[in-house]
């Protein structure tokens, strides 16, 4: 007994860790007063401003057009790849992983001052290489989540699909995809939260004028802090409270189903 | 397609791998050891120097104590996460996983909020009476700023590990009359290192190299490695310089790398002992 009031407890201060200040920060969108403190009354100026405001709206649109494009290309680039070490012996398919680990592992900071050191020597920073940077962050995810699939996979089936004189083309979309759709879909989802929420890569990579919202919200957050940026973050958390309740509502209907 | 035609289909990522992983890589390593194409050990020593020295102790402090915190503070909430009852357990989980997809700039600006010297905290404690405190611009809102940043990539794990454990384990064990203690410490424990190990690695690094906290909670004030790495490139163009210290840097994550995989190979074989009972 004892022990669930001391665990409900626990839970409740940690839930209050975590959201306190996300509730703050909704509570001051509607601040009319610009005082952290004190209530001015309701107002939806905030959010006003935030849609009228060129920086705001720019990284928003960048960071989406960003997101999706470097989402989608290191999707199909890691799937192949995903498709092509499975096919590899023991000794080459080492090297491949080893080379997809480093990304993951190395230090974001490091990351993207390598990139930058290269783009600056070959070409101008700009907002194709923050899309090549993300790409090249993205893809390890991608792999992660497809390589298994293909393992658990029946190998035969393709090569039976094969035989029966289906094109290789026809027996992947009919044979292969179906099983390693799950995994594709779940690593293009790591891709986009990756690329959303990356700071340090972006920021060496980039050109100038070139923002997404974390750097707009870097450079915005050194000068202090404006109550648009309230408005935009309580925005930004219904809508992914949304999204992800809907992909999970999706998912444990079709588990049910099955 | 026969099997050595379907290699060719990784020939792109082989592509992108050498282009933008090796050789970026390849380029640290050169800035770092040569200068005006001869080879030189200055840019790795600069480490040493005072301010260099210190920044990369202080991140070291400010790093390992984020992760302690972090794995303080989610291991229990894992645990009571694990036995709620299972109709609302898939929310809650949820909800506590749900910060981590939001922008991590935000969640420093709420932090930023409530610390300030005229915040939501302060005007709390004055209320109460009690004396203001300025904890903006130290490293200790720098740790607060990480642990809340970063708990989320901690407990995931952690509870990913926990909810693989068997039920029928814990309630043997339970059957032959040990104590709730002894089934965490002999039990649970051993069997969540490997997801403890993770959240390690995944809060580590990051609180170890990030200089965006420390710039934005620190005020510029506090220096971290990160923050000398930043200024080097950005501000300083010594690029020489910091290519050195990128590449301790690299160095640090390795050895982090190194010691958390014998970790993990040391926990498998006792996992083995332990699931045999």
């Amino acid at each position: 007994m004892i022990k669930k009031v001391f665990s409900n407890l626990y839970l409740i201060i940690m839930f209050l860790f975590l959201y306190l200040p996300l509730f703050v920060l909704m509570i001051l969108s509607f601040n009319n007063s610009k005082s952290r403190v004190v209530w001015g009354g309701f107002t939806f100026k905030w959010y006003h401003r935030c849609f009228n405001s060129e920086t705001i709206m720019s990284a928003f649109f960048t960071t989406i057009q960003i997101t999706l494009l470097a989402a989608v290309i290191s999707t199909i680039l890691g799937t192949l790849a995903a498709i092509g070490i499975s096919a590899m012996k023991s000794k080459s398919r080492a090297i491949y992983l080893g080379a997809t680990n480093i990304p993951l592992l190395n230090a974001d900071i490091v990351t993207g001052i390598s990139m930058m050191l290269l783009f600056v020597k070959f070409t101008n920073l700009s907002f194709v290489t923050v899309l090549i940077a993300h790409i090249t962050f993205n893809i390890p995810y991608v792999i992660l989540n497809v390589l298994p699939k293909i393992r658990s996979a029946n190998k035969y089936t393709y090569e039976a699909a094969l035989d029966l004189g289906a094109t290789p083309l026809f027996a992947f979309y009919k044979v292969t995809w179906p099983e390693i759709r799950s995994g594709v879909i779940s690593g293009f989802l790591m891709a986009v939260t990756m690329s959303l929420d990356d700071f340090s890569i972006t920021y060496f990579t980039k050109g100038p004028g070139v923002n997404t919202l974390s750097t707009m919200l870097y450079t915005e957050l050194r000068k202090g802090i404006k109550p648009e940026l309230y408005a935009l973050s309580t925005m930004l958390f219904f809508t992914v409270f949304i999204l992800l309740l809907l992909l999970n509502f999706r998912d444990s209907k079709k588990a049910r189903r099955q | 397609m026969t099997r050595f035609k379907k290699q060719f289909l990784a020939g792109p990522y082989l592509l992108w791998i050498i282009g933008f992983i090796v050789i970026p890589m390849l380029l640290i390593v050169y800035y770092a050891f040569f200068s005006n194409g001869s080879f030189t050990l200055n840019n790795v020593m600069a480490i040493t120097d005072t301010v260099n020295l210190k920044a990369i102790i202080l991140s070291l402090k400010v790093g390992i104590t984020s992760t302690l915190l972090c794995l303080l503070l989610s291991y229990p909430l894992a645990l009571i996460l694990r036995n709620i009852n299972i109709k609302s357990q898939n929310f809650i989980v949820f909800l506590f996983m749900l910060p981590m997809w939001m922008n991590f700039m935000l969640r420093i600006l709420a932090w930023k909020l409530l610390l300030s010297k005229n915040g939501i905290f302060n005007s709390f404690l004055v209320q109460l009476n009690l004396p203001k405190i300025n904890i903006l611009n130290t490293p200790q809102a720098i740790i607060f700023g990480m642990v809340y940043d970063y708990l989320p990539f901690m407990l995931l794990p952690i509870y990913n590990s926990m909810a693989n454990i068997k039920k029928d384990y814990i309630e043997a064990a339970q059957d032959l009359g040990a104590s709730q203690i002894r089934i965490l410490f002999q039990i649970i424990l051993p069997l969540t290192i490997s997801g403890i190990i993770s959240g390690v690695v995944m809060v580590f690094v990051p609180t170890l190299t990030s200089f965006a906290i420390a710039e934005l909670l620190g005020g510029g004030k506090v220096l971290l490695i990160g923050n000398v790495i930043e200024h080097d490139f950005i501000q300083g163009m010594r690029w020489d310089i910091g290519s050195g210290l990128s590449f301790v840097l690299m160095l640090f994550v390795l050895v982090s790398m190194i010691l958390s995989n014998a970790f993990s190979n040391d926990s498998k074989e006792q996992k083995g002992g332990n699931v045999i009972l």
